[in-house]
């Protein structure tokens, strides 16, 4: 069995996948993920981790990233920024840096 | 924070999910939000001859096909107006020879591109380059699990090992693979074999789609109607290969609407979120809409896609729910399924202005589905192949593969 969908830790630097594509619509005005045959209404917040995913930044640092300019709990924000990475990833539109083919 | 991803699928979400979301704000199509995803069937020429071709039994031929530049005009008004996805079918869209010409441009001008094929024309190299003209997603429709019956539904020597190999190079490539089973009596016992053929080709996702019977299925529902106990068996298969496959292969699964009770909610609604266009670039409300005669389809040659969407009487003729007579007028379900499908409420009754015969409320729902379930049961075998002259039927020595 293969192994496509990429495990989220606080070590892995996520990318969005070739073919899950960030876009701003600008007949709606608001952000969308293109992906096969859907499309995705991600709130401000997904948006904003998926800007920070660049395949550089680890995990971790995304987070600190965020607790810091939201003067948040880490953990709690630690929680929020897993959960939805593994939501994509489980889904199969995450890749790790060295893995995009784009 | 918590973070929301909402899916805001036409075709795959329910109503109140993120299409209404993106409905909310104003796009140029005010009344009706221009839809996010547009099928363009570019040809209908193909090589293969399935029974239940979703195609319209009068086929448009090559000589009125929009010319390369012409689509590249649609292409980039379906962006400008604010599609986002673009899923090119056909027939057999590898059969244009202008086809990664016309993916580049979707590319270039920014809609997200979707392959729907039947793969028996590609090469490995003819892939590599859609891949690179940005093609982002390859659905492959298979009819069987193996050669013999997978062959004989396609009408074509070799296509299913042709399909296996092109399903290899698309995943070689990195590009996401979805695998279309169109499912019906005669080839769902392989059901649990397409499963495991979907997850060995490593596909993301498996449709496993019952036909819908108008056009050429219509003529050969005798032939493709599932038993009442194949449908039984096949929604425990599907639900239990969901829950053992999550997180390897997402599955869809579309039912036959005749062994209903509630009508579907057909392309979410006519002229709500959905439009086609056909080859000669006839703007449709459903890919099977030219079945019902006596409706009168604009061309993007004549007019703007936009206009069309806002204007077009086809479009307009049963849009919303003003149109509906009894009994769904007076229905709590009418904004669910928007009245069914109007492709089967004039096959089957004549007028695409009645209900779906396939709700229980249909005053002629009772008959149709005795008569579905008696033929479900003759065990009628032959195909009558789709092609340019109106259909073949298929000879003795073929029957039965």
């Amino acid at each position: 069995m293969r192994n496509r969908r990429i495990d989220i830790t606080e070590s892995s630097r996520p990318v969005l996948a070739r073919h899950a594509k960030l876009r701003f619509d600008e007949t709606r005005q608001r952000w969308v993920i293109l992906v096969p045959e859907r499309v995705l209404a991600p709130d401000d917040v997904a948006v904003e981790i998926l800007q920070l995913c660049d395949g550089v930044r680890s995990v971790d640092v995304i987070i600190d990233t965020l607790a810091e300019k939201y003067v948040a709990d880490r953990e709690l924000i630690a929680s929020d920024v897993i959960a939805m990475l593994k939501d994509l990833a489980d889904k199969g539109f995450l890749a790790e840096a060295q893995d995009t083919t784009s | 924070m918590s973070p929301t991803l909402t899916d805001a699928s036409p075709v795959h979400a329910d109503p109140a999910d993120g299409l209404a979301i993106l409905e909310t704000r104003k796009s140029q199509a005010e009344t009706f939000g221009i839809p996010l995803a547009v099928l363009a069937e570019i040809t209908h020429r193909c090589p293969l001859q399935c029974p239940y071709c979703s195609n319209p039994v009068e086929l448009e031929r090559n000589a009125g096909e929009l010319s390369t530049d012409e689509w590249k005009k649609v292409l980039s008004e379906l962006a400008q107006i604010g599609v986002l996805q673009i899923h090119f079918s056909g027939g057999e869209p590898t059969a244009r020879k202008d086809l990664v010409e016309l993916v580049q441009h979707a590319s270039d001008v920014g809609l997200y591109s979707n392959l729907i094929t039947s793969a028996v024309l590609l090469t490995k190299d003819k892939l590599a380059a859609l891949a690179d003209a940005g093609l982002s997603h390859v659905q492959i429709s298979f009819q069987g699990s193996e050669h013999v019956v997978a062959d004989r539904v396609a009408g074509l020597k070799n296509a299913h090992a042709k399909k296996i190999e092109a399903a290899g190079w698309a995943r070689q490539l990195g590009l996401p693979l979805t695998v279309n089973a169109v499912m019906h009596r005669q080839n769902l016992f392989q059901l649990p074999e397409i499963i495991q053929m979907a997850v060995d080709l490593d596909a993301d996702r498996l449709e496993v789609a019952n036909v819908q019977y108008y056009g050429w299925a219509l003529k050969n529902r005798a032939a493709l109607m599932p038993t009442m106990e194949q449908i039984e068996e096949t929604t425990r298969i599907v639900e239990d290969a969901q829950e053992r496959l999550k997180g390897i292969l997402a599955i869809d699964y579309v039912v036959p609407d005749y062994y209903a009770l509630r009508p579907k909610k057909c392309m979410g609604g006519w002229g709500r979120q959905f439009f086609n266009i056909s080859p000669s670039g006839k703007v449709l409300p459903c890919h099977a809409a030219e079945t019902i005669t006596g409706l009168h389809f604009e061309s993007v040659r004549d007019h703007s896609v936009a206009w069309i969407w806002q204007n077009s009487d086809a479009f307009n003729r049963y849009r919303g729910t003003g149109w509906m007579p009894e009994p769904c007028q007076s229905c709590a379900f009418k904004e669910i399924d928007y009245g069914g499908c109007r492709c089967q409420a004039f096959a089957l009754t004549g007028d695409a202005g009645n209900t779906d015969p396939a709700c229980a409320l249909s005053p002629v729902h009772e008959e149709i589905f005795k008569t579905a379930l008696t033929e479900s049961t003759d065990d009628k075998r032959r195909f009558i192949y789709r092609n340019f002259s109106g259909g073949t039927l298929e000879t003795e020595d073929l029957h039965g593969g």
